[in-house]
């Protein structure tokens, strides 16, 4: 087993109190696995990859457990925790566009920074890595406003990776691309799981179809917690929670991509997290919802690898 | 070609003034030069007359102006009949560039240096930000008056008035040039302070915006050391910091000009109010002249410097000629 979450829990401190956006989430992640963290925009699933790599000044760590290749992560020791980052724990961020330093050829700054991290610059694996995206080797001695989005995608998916990470997380690394590049990018981080360059996956993004192109596990979260996992397949062929139904529905056919139908199908709206109701947290808006529902469903194991946090599963 | 334009707009603005002015400038000149002797009257009229050619058509005297202007002719001074006005300048000139030069460079430099660490350390920046606030707030007129009082008049550390000792003639001794010094002290203290604050303020708030960019979150989430990304940020930070010092020259230069003025230091604002109670035109004329040149060749020279420092706007010329 790669990466284990026990119960974690990571809170945003707010003047009005904590937003519980990490409220008690448990999963675990195998070897050469691509986990698609899915669920609508303000579920937690970005406070998810945060916390396992690098919590911003707001986010605390309130409880649970990161344990990743058998080793406890000090996810909530900012200092401790950087030893595992790039080395161990690595990021392709949203924001790839302008992740790289305006300032610096891209060439000197990953120098740069690997000699800050105390690792000797490859030269001969960076020059690989770039035939393997397709790029260049010219980049490096370009600055990145010379370089086009997708290039600078792929770029930063090179430079995060470069350490052979046992665990790469990937947040909406597509949502600023266009479709035929969007499909583009998630197969070349297929790729990287497939070539051995990192060992496990976390791809988020909010597009459940997209994610199923990719990800071998496919988990599905609602406001702060886990509301399903299990196999890509399962999820879309036979989901049981009815919110992961609603968004399966919700789509026109899977594999097939509609920019303004994606999630948008389910009425109503998340609950609060600043003080979240008691049970379950999709109850308002649960066509299936009885008086059971207002204790908390657990996530139980229905099947062999299928989870779902329902009591009507 | 901007600098060329406002170049002529300028010329022509100083151009127009004496010319569009009411009454009669030549006379009105020559009565208030109070020169006693005839003859001397009789030449300055007929030098006036001959400079302004009033004589000839508008076109024509506009052109003779650039003609002298091209070469270094700014007229006579009739405060210090008969000195060339470039003569009276390049004598006050060195005064304003002593002053400016160094109050404004150091100024910018500590200024960036203490910005960046206030917006490391919250301590510091808990007192850089307010006592930066005060300094830029402050006129410059003002902390230059309080200077001169605190540390001259009730002190009596320092002189509040001249380049250096009335009893003193220029030399190149160790006494003269460090009575220069003491002169010159409070006046750059005061251009160097209120300037300070600003610098200061920017820089901070140009830093905590680089640290809080998606590179700097990039490079922490890797677990680069805030040594690199502190590194980083500054740099980029300081490319907005010399363009603030191109926009802002025009507000330094009327803050030295008045500084001067205050503390009687004999530089170009000394120079302007001098021409203006003798109502020496031509020696307003021309240090306006001066100024507005230097003002135009200091941004030449900042905008040079941007285009070397900034590497984007380097590639980008060089993917222009290529
Ligand atoms: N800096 C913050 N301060 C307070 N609340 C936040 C902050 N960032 C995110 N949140 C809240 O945490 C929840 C989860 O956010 P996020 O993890 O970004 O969701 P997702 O990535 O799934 O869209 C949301 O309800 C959001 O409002
Ligand atoms: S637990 Fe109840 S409210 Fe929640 S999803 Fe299941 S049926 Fe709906
Ligand atoms: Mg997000």
């Amino acid at each position: 087993m790669s990466l284990r979450v026990s119960d974690l829990k990571v809170h945003y401190r707010t003047l009005r109190g904590d937003v519980r956006a990490l409220d008690g989430v448990s999963f675990e992640l195998g070897d050469a696995e691509i986990l698609g963290l899915a669920g609508e925009s303000g579920c937690g699933k970005t406070t998810l990859g945060k916390s396992l790599i690098r919590m911003d000044g707001r986010m605390r760590h309130v409880g649970g457990t990161v344990e990743l290749d058998g080793t406890e992560l000090p996810i909530g020791d900012d200092r401790r925790m950087n030893d595992f980052r790039f080395h161990e724990v690595s990021l392709v961020p949203q924001y790839s566009m302008s992740a790289l330093n305006p300032t610096r050829k891209i060439g000197k700054m990953v120098g740069e920074l690997l000699r800050s991290r105390g690792v000797t610059p490859d030269t001969a694996k960076l020059l690989g890595r770039l035939d393997a995206v397709g790029l260049p080797h010219e980049v490096l001695d370009r600055y990145p406003i010379e370089l086009s989005g997708g290039m600078k995608q792929r770029m930063v998916m090179v430079i995060s990776t470069l350490l052979d990470p046992s665990l790469l997380i990937a947040d909406e690394v597509t949502s600023a691309l266009d479709v035929s590049t969007q499909k583009a990018v998630a197969r070349a981080l297929a790729g990287f799981r497939d070539n051995g360059f990192v060992k496990s996956m976390i791809f988020i993004t909010h597009d459940i179809s997209l994610t199923y192109q990719i990800a071998d596990t496919i988990m599905v979260m609602y406001a702060g917690r886990l509301a399903e996992k299990a196999p890509a397949r399962t999820i879309v062929e036979a989901p049981r929670h009815p919110y992961t139904r609603m968004l399966i529905d919700s789509l026109p056919e899977v594999g097939v991509r509609h920019a303004d139908r994606r999630l948008s199908g389910i009425a109503g709206s998340p609950p609060s997290l600043l003080d979240p109701p008691a049970g379950c947290r999709f109850r308002d808006r649960c066509p299936l919802a009885f008086d059971r529902c207002a204790e908390e469903p657990p996530a139980a194991e229905i099947a062999p690898d299928h989870f779902v946090a329902c009591w009507k599963a | 070609m901007v600098y060329g334009l406002t170049f002529v707009v300028a010329v022509t603005v100083d151009w127009m003034i004496p010319r569009f002015m009411p009454g009669d400038p030549v006379a009105g000149m020559v009565a208030r030069a109070n020169v006693s002797q005839p003859a001397a009257v009789e030449a300055m009229r007929q030098y006036y007359t001959g400079l302004f050619g009033f004589d000839q058509p508008l076109w024509r005297q506009y052109l003779n102006f650039w003609t002298a202007l091209l070469h270094g002719d700014f007229g006579i001074s009739i405060w210090v009949f008969p000195t060339p006005v470039s003569d009276v300048i390049m004598g006050a000139v060195p005064y304003t560039l002593g002053l400016m030069i160094p109050s404004v460079l150091l100024s910018w430099v500590v200024g960036n240096r203490l910005g960046a660490y206030a917006a490391r350390r919250r301590l510091l920046d808990n007192t850089v930000l307010p006592v930066g606030y005060v300094l830029t707030a402050m006129p410059y007129m003002w902390l230059a008056v309080l200077l001169a009082w605190g540390l001259g008049v009730i002190a009596g550390v320092f002189p509040i008035a001249g380049g250096y000792s009335f009893s003193m003639q220029p030399n190149w001794s160790a006494e003269f040039l460090l009575d220069l010094l003491h002169h010159w002290a409070l006046p750059f203290a005061s251009l160097f302070l209120v300037a300070l604050g600003g610098w200061a303020i920017g820089m901070r708030n140009m830093i905590i915006y680089e640290l809080e960019s998606d590179y700097s979150t990039y490079l922490a989430a890797l677990g680069a050391p805030q040594r690199l990304i502190r590194r980083y940020a500054f740099r980029n930070a300081v490319l907005p910091q010399i363009t603030g010092l191109a926009l802002q020259l025009g507000v330094l230069v009327a803050g030295a000009l008045v500084t001067e003025i205050v503390f009687s230091y004999p530089g170009l604002g000394s120079l302007i109010l001098k021409a203006i109670q003798n109502q020496d035109f031509f020696l307003l004329q021309g240090t306006f002249m001066f100024i507005v040149l230097g003002v135009l060749a200091a941004n030449f020279i900042i905008d040079i410097v941007y285009v070397v420092v900034d590497p984007r706007t380097r590639a980008g010329m060089a993917g222009a000629q290529a």
